[in-house]
């Protein structure tokens, strides 16, 4: 278990532990974050939570930039955390990078939901 | 009364002169139509596609049993006629009986050629002329195993291309040095080779055949250079010769087929000939747009219209492997008062060659690009000449006139009189006019009523162009309801294509098809995915990330996103031991309900994710699997008890209901699957409304299927009756294959039924024991890859990083 450290920046796992077109859950006292990987090898994270009624977004199917929730099929932008189509609603954003193979995600935004 | 027409066969062309006659003098004649297959009119051009499995039987009958039920005429199936007496004006069949006609009509077709090498009569070697030769090469390709197709003719790279795709190793032998001589130059012919090699298709040209060997059965061919190919089957693809011996007997004056004048009689008034049994000049035909020519002529002449003519035929060639694109029509041998014109592309694989003469184009071979093949053949029949387009026209119509046209301008500049239909000779005119006079607005209704684009199919393309011009916004193309917003294409087209164009990956599948987004979208992924594990059993790698969750996770998740579980109950048979597994499961992972679903089974619900592969290794460790609850899969077996308890039972259903089960389990279908045996038609366990249900009677076991009782409730439908258990097991096992097959992703079997028809299922599950067999074994195949515990595999580590966060922070210092 990663202890959480207050850098700006937490190492939460290896790229490559998040499947390709797939998403792996961060446990995180105040909720569960979805760490998204595209097609193409781009990393997002989003609060694990559909707008709509709180699908947990990991499970869903991920294509392109976007993830269909596994409960009501809302498709979510994952750079934007906004739902797309006609359906209206917006999922928490946390900032992510991939650096040297590992995936960090930020503090701030995790600090702030802990607070 | 009208008088008697009989017509001998049963082909193509009969089967157009049918048309024209009963469309103009329904009351005319009395007709009796003898064919010597034992099955309705089809579409003989697109054995091809059947074969290679881009097509059924189905698609490509073009009358029916009604068709001729509703215009009255007697047609006797499998009924050979072996005799005509001309002076008594009667036909004699094989068995024994007479019918007498006023006017006869031979249309024999042709046989196909044999090679007279020694072992021709070994079984294992068939030609390719007829679905029974079909059915032959279908049966032989379900072993793998080797064919050598004798002949690199037209039909000969059609039946090695299908063999191909049906999993065999083919060799292609070849008498000349280059493929489609007949058709192709030397250059044509060194692309299509290459072409087919690229297949994998082994060809051997200047290989000649001297014997075929083996002991009681065909082993391998042998050449005259004492190679030897071993071959499960030969394909005689060598060429075909017209079928006139019966006329010949009968005293008909023949040469090389049964001779016919310009309105298509014969030596004798009262006979005419259609197709290719007949001899018109000097020629005989083998392909299908003279022979419909032709028919229009009959038919005109059999309804007194004695000024119809037949004249001859500029014909034209186009290959039916899908992906191969081939055009030839013409005359293209060199010669002293002879120019060409060739375009080489050959990054691109396209060969294009003209041949001239006087300013007239007379011949024309494509390769790789044929759009342009029907303007050329058109320049080439009217012989317009071509002096003012020259510097251009080897690039196509679009080019003519200096600037490139889209394809829509270059249909709307064609004159009326362009041939737009090669196989049916529809011109631009008929097409554009009858949309108009009829109000068609589908492709469909264009087929019906002009018969462009209702053969071979190439044209259609063109057809639709037409349509839109013609229609504007009114044509709606895409008729055809596509798989998503990813693409154009309808979930029948893609199933096709992927077995058509090899397709054996999600990102192939895109790439070629030409998906319009990157990666797909939730609703395509999964049905690819299904379509690809469908097609190629044990050979496509199954996209855990293309599947929804309850797939992927093997539980089915629930709104607050914990999962149940559910495990098998074969039949719906549980005991202590289970019970008692079950229940130290709930206990242990602290699982809030345990439920009776309606399909006898129990129901964990509230596991957490994570907990899943520990819930699953304790039910593992007490015997039980997956129950398959999240997937489109066959979910259960319902039973009652049948004659193990019931006083009313009358069969082993509990039994039948778990050997069903434990045969079938595992299975990916289009959509969920559940199945039920009742014991006796009092039918408690309600069979009745199932996707397939089996209704246990004295005298065996009624299949029914097609039910449903969720968002729509429908009663079921009766398959069959049969005897045996065993019977009951093979007609669902071919009923599930044919469903996994066809059926568009999420189609349940009763919507399923209602797309195909009743009819078409019952014929090739019931009626058709050999394709029943294909079926079955299909099934059986692909279950060597499908029946594996998810569950087990999941508890000895596969996809472990689904089960456990990818990290887990405490919130220390806010507790601090």
């Amino acid at each position: 278990m990663t202890a959480y450290t207050p850098h700006d920046w937490i190492d939460v796992g290896a790229v490559e532990d998040v499947p390709l077109r797939g998403a792996r859950v961060v446990h995180t006292a105040s909720g569960d974050i979805a760490v998204f990987r595209t097609g193409e090898g781009k990393i997002f994270a989003l609060r694990d939570r559909c707008p709509h009624k709180n699908g947990p977004l990991s499970q869903g199917i991920v294509h392109d930039d976007g993830v269909t929730c596994p409960l009501h099929n809302w498709v979510i932008d994952l750079a934007t955390g906004q739902a797309r189509g006609a359906d209206v609603g917006c999922t928490g954003v946390i900032p992510v990078r991939a650096e040297r193979g590992r995936i960090h995600l930020g503090v701030a935004a995790l600090a702030g939901r802990v607070a | 009364m009208s008088p008697k027409l009989v017509v001998i066969g049963n082909g193509m062309a009969a089967g157009r002169v049918l048309e024209h006659l009963t469309d103009d003098a329904p009351e005319a004649y009395q007709i009796t139509v003898f064919g010597a297959e034992p099955r309705v009119n089809y579409n003989r051009i697109l054995l091809s596609p059947v074969l290679s499995g881009e097509k059924t039987f189905d698609e490509i009958v073009t009358h029916d049993d009604a068709w001729y039920a509703a215009r009255s005429i007697d047609l006797l199936k499998g009924k050979e006629i072996v005799a005509i007496d001309r002076a008594a004006k009667t036909v004699q069949a094989k068995d024994g009986s007479v019918t007498p006609y006023d006017k006869l009509l031979v249309a024999t077709g042709s046989l196909p050629f044999i090679v007279p090498v020694p072992g021709k009569d070994l079984p294992g070697v068939v030609a390719y002329r007829d679905l029974d030769d079909v059915n032959t090469m279908l049966a032989a390709a379900q072993h793998g195993g080797s064919a050598v197709v004798v002949g690199g003719g037209l039909l000969g790279l059609e039946a090695a291309a299908g063999l191909k795709m049906r999993g065999m190793d083919v060799t292609v032998l070849h008498l000349m040095p280059t493929l489609m001589e007949r058709q192709l130059d030397p250059a044509a012919g060194h692309l299509l080779k290459k072409a087919m090699e690229a297949r994998g298709i082994r060809v051997i040209t200047k290989a000649n055949t001297h014997a075929i060997v083996g002991d009681g059965k065909v082993e391998a061919v042998r050449l005259d250079d004492g190679t030897e190919i071993p071959a499960d089957i030969v394909v005689m693809a060598v060429g075909i010769r017209p079928n006139s011996g019966l006329a010949k007997a009968a005293g008909l004056e023949v040469g090389r087929g049964l001779k016919v004048d310009d309105h298509m009689v014969t030596s004798d008034p009262d006979v005419l000939a259609v197709g290719e049994c007949a001899e018109h000049r000097g020629q005989c035909y083998g392909l299908v747009a003279p022979l419909f020519e032709m028919a229009k002529v009959v038919a005109a002449q059999l309804n007194g219209d004695t000024s119809a003519a037949y004249t001859g035929s500029v014909t034209s060639t186009k290959l039916k492997v899908t992906g191969v694109d081939l055009f030839s029509a013409g005359d293209f041998a060199e010669g002293e008062d002879r120019e060409e014109i060739v375009l080489r592309d050959a990054a691109r694989g396209i060969y294009k060659r003209l041949v001239l003469q006087d300013d007239r184009i007379i011949g024309a071979v494509m390769y790789g690009e044929t759009a342009d093949g029907g303007w050329f053949l058109d320049l080439l029949r009217k012989a317009t000449c071509i002096a003012d387009m020259r510097d251009t026209l080897i690039f196509g119509q679009g080019y003519v006139g200096g600037a490139a046209l889209d394809p829509m301008a270059a249909v709307a500049a064609l004159p009326d009189e362009a041939e737009i239909c090669g196989c049916n000779g529809v011109c631009k005119g008929k097409i554009t006019s009858t949309i108009t006079a009829k109000g068609l607005t589908t492709l469909d209704g264009v087929r019906a009523h002009t018969k462009a684009s209702a053969s071979c199919g190439s044209c259609t393309g063109l057809v639709e162009q037409l349509m839109s011009l013609t229609l504007g916004d009114q044509f709606n193309r895409a008729a055809v309801q596509p798989m998503c917003a990813c693409t154009e294409l309808g979930h029948d087209d893609v199933r096709r294509l992927i077995i058509a164009k090899d397709l054996k990956t999600i990102p192939a599948v895109m790439q070629e098809l030409e998906w319009k987004t990157s990666c797909g979208c939730a609703k395509c992924r999964p049905a690819l995915n299904y379509y690809l594990l469908a097609a190629w059993p044990g050979e496509y790698v199954d996209d855990n990330q293309s599947r929804f969750i309850n797939e992927r996770v093997h539980a089915n998740i629930q709104k607050d996103g914990t999962y149940s579980v559910v495990p098998r109950m074969w039949g719906g048979i549980t005991n202590p031991r289970e019970l008692r597994a079950i229940a130290d499961v709930a206990d242990k992972f602290a699982i809030p309900t345990v439920k009776v679903t309606g399909g006898q089974r129990i129901d964990l619900l509230g596991v957490k994710k994570q907990d899943l592969p520990a819930v699953w290794a304790d039910l593992n460790a007490a015997g039980m699997v997956s129950g398959h609850a999240y997937g489109k899969a066959l979910r259960t077996v319902k039973t009652c008890v049948g004659t193990d308890w019931c006083r009313f039972g009358t069969q082993d259903s509990t039994g039948l209901g778990i050997r069903i089960e434990k045969f079938m389990w595992g299975s990916w279908t289009p959509a969920k699957v559940k199945m039920a045996v009742s014991g006796c038609p009092r039918n408690c366990a309600e069979a009745t409304c199932k996707d397939v249900g089996v209704i246990c009677v004295d005298s065996g076991y009624d299949i029914h299927f097609a039910g449903a009782a969720g968002l729509d409730i429908k009663g079921t439908e009766v398959l069959t009756h049969v005897d045996t258990e065993d019977e009951a097991l093979a007609v669902i096992v071919a009923l599930t294959q044919l469903y996994r097959e066809q059926a568009r992703y999420l189609e349940r079997i009763y919507k399923w039924t209602k797309r195909v028809g009743i009819e078409s299922i019952r014929a090739a599950v019931v009626d058709d024991l050999e394709r029943r067999q294909a079926l079955f074994d299909r099934f059986v195949y692909s279950q060597k890859f499908a029946q594996v515990d998810p569950w087990a595999e999941r508890v000895a580590g596969a996809e472990a990083h689904e089960f456990r966060p990818m990290a887990h922070f405490e919130p220390r210092e806010a507790a601090e």
